[in-house]
């Protein structure tokens, strides 16, 4: 995919060779929106032990993306419709529990996750000529992304961002403590909706950068690592934001130098990341 | 009606389902109290606390809580449901659970520079210095014992000041010592705070020594008046249909013998909950 440049240890013009070719700048661009919606989007949801969830709804990207190739429409719409949809389903398929943890839901994000997949297999072996895509669909593309998907991705984070801003704290509070949140008035319910579609959109972005296997290196390796390393809830987000981040642009600059996949990369990156930090846990011992 | 009635219940009846689970109850809470809600398991303890908050309705009668029908006022009501300790993986510090008692309900995000601010950090930290919570608020809340977060709870359920404060079997899955803190504690907030206490409790002798009124719920309805009149072996019969015994022990603590159900483990129904 990448053209074979040479690492020459001098950061600057590596850095400026790099970006020198519009698709490398779009996939910066891409990517760093996709890591800040995912760090902070992702940090409730492990919060919240919702992973599953998150998985199912990334995965639903995939049967939207080859829909929308079946249908011959834009790709965007069948991640964003798909992923969306499916949150839908899951929100009001599953009655919220009086126990902690999210069991009853568990089996509704299941069944739902593989409905979705055999659709997504389904729709793959309708149109012949998908085979090629698929490998993108599951396992991302960033080297493709164009100007305007750079601008849809901009504005569904705005969407997204600036809802989490309003309804965070309530959310915060229902995550932690839903029986008392409830009892301060805080639509528990309500809130749990809005998460799953903030979820799906955050599900549908990532996918699009590290494809729909490999969306947890952004949404819950961030935030994992985050909340090991700080106790403090702001402080948190904004580590599994910068964390995101740095992940994603030291696994595109790896996968541009190396021509290892970008989607592998991002993992690599980011999963080191997290060894580091449950290892500087394990040995410093638990700090607030 | 006066506001000197913290909660008042007259001839309430609740159903879950098809079934009457307590009816005719009359409860009279005076304001300034400490009130401990009693009675076997499955007798509807906690659903009497929810209908305070009006969090379900009632399938017949009046419930009034601080002079208005109940539910109405709960942003002057303190509430702590029964207790599930957090989870041990949770990474958000006791000051974060007690602030989330001040402003966790709004929407938007909280400036961090502004005398608004500053005022609820303060007010943070009075509250969780009032319940000796100080050395370890600023630690992971899943990390700190049962008793600790339980104290942060009784904190966070404070911090709005509020006029009645509602507990829900504080002393569950507490060691002894740790409930005997506990009640003295849960004391000290009502008589210097003046605030309502109503708990549940599973057992009376913790609290006893410390408590104005018990409301003893069994067999479909309660009585209510002080620990003395209730605890009594003639108005439990009574009450239980069934002859049930009071006993005393030597130091003071009271057995209750003959209850129709079999004798209750906390363990039952909270084993995944208990903690050091």
């Amino acid at each position: 995919m990448t053209n074979s440049a040479a690492w020459s240890w001098n950061l600057l013009d590596d850095v400026r060779g790099m970006l020198s070719y519009p698709f490398m700048v779009n996939a910066f661009r891409g990517g760093t929106i996709v890591a800040v919606v995912a760090g902070v989007v992702g940090w409730f949801m492990v919060l919240r032990k919702q992973t599953f969830a998150g998985h199912t709804l990334s995965v639903a990207a995939f049967p939207g993306a080859a829909a929308a190739t079946l249908l011959g429409i834009s790709a965007t719409i069948g991640y964003f419709g798909f992923c969306l949809g499916a949150a839908l389903v899951i929100a009001v398929a599953s009655r919220p529990t009086r126990a902690r943890g999210f069991s009853a839901e568990s089996a509704v994000v299941g069944t739902v996750q593989a409905l979705v997949l055999a659709s997504g297999y389904l729709f793959a072996s309708l149109y012949s000529g998908l085979l090629n895509g698929l490998n993108n669909q599951l396992f991302g593309f960033t080297f493709g992304i164009t100007n305007d998907q750079v601008v849809t991705l901009g504005l569904a984070a705005i969407a997204v961002l600036a809802t989490m801003a309003i309804v965070g704290r309530p959310l915060f509070f229902a995550s932690i403590d839903s029986d008392v949140a409830a009892a301060r008035g805080v639509g528990v319910r309500v809130v749990g909706v809005v998460f799953l579609l903030l979820l799906g959109a955050a599900a549908a972005e990532a996918t699009q950068i590290t494809g729909a296997l490999l969306v947890f290196a952004l949404l819950v390796m961030p935030a994992a690592i985050a909340q090991r390393l700080t106790a403090r809830p702001i402080a948190s987000i904004a580590l599994a934001v910068a964390i995101g981040v740095t992940a994603t642009w030291a696994g595109l600059t790896g996968a541009y130098y190396t021509s290892y996949p970008s989607g592998f990369c991002i993992t690599s990156v980011a999963f080191a990341g997290f060894v580091l930090a449950s290892a500087a846990k394990r040995s410093g011992g638990a700090k607030a | 009606m006066t506001t000197d009635t913290a909660v008042r219940l007259r001839n309430a009846a609740v159903k879950v389902g098809d079934r009457l689970l307590w009816h005719d109850v009359n409860v009279d809470v005076a304001a300034g109290q400490f009130v401990a809600i009693l009675g076997p398991n499955g007798v509807g303890k906690s659903t009497l606390v929810k209908a305070v908050l009006g969090l379900i309705p009632l399938a017949a009668g009046e419930a009034f809580v601080l002079g208005e029908p109940a539910g109405t006022l709960n942003h002057q009501v303190g509430y702590l449901p029964q207790r599930r300790s957090f989870d041990s993986t949770l990474r958000v510090r006791g000051i974060d659970i007690v602030r989330l008692g001040l402003d966790g309900d709004r929407f938007g995000l909280p400036l961090p520079w502004g005398a608004k601010n500053r005022e609820a950090g303060r007010r943070v930290r009075e509250v969780i210095e009032r319940v000796d919570a100080t050395s370890y608020s600023m630690r992971p809340v899943g990390e700190v014992s049962g008793g600790e977060q339980q104290r942060l709870l009784i904190a966070q359920a404070l911090v709005r000041r509020p006029r009645l404060l509602i507990l829900d079997e504080p002393l569950d899955s507490l060691d002894l010592p740790n409930q005997g803190a506990i009640s003295a504690l849960i004391r000290r907030v009502c008589v210097d705070e003046g605030v309502t206490v109503l708990m549940v409790a599973h057992d009376v002798n913790p609290i006893l020594p410390y408590l104005d009124q018990v409301i003893y719920l069994a067999g479909g309805g309660a009585v209510c008046g002080t620990p003395t009149e209730v605890i009594t072996s003639p108005t439990l019969t009574a009450l239980y249909n069934t002859p049930i015994e009071v006993l005393h022990t030597s130091d003071g603590q009271l057995v209750v013998v003959g209850q129709p159900e079999a004798p209750s483990h906390h363990g039952d129904r909270h084993a995944s909950q208990a903690r050091r």
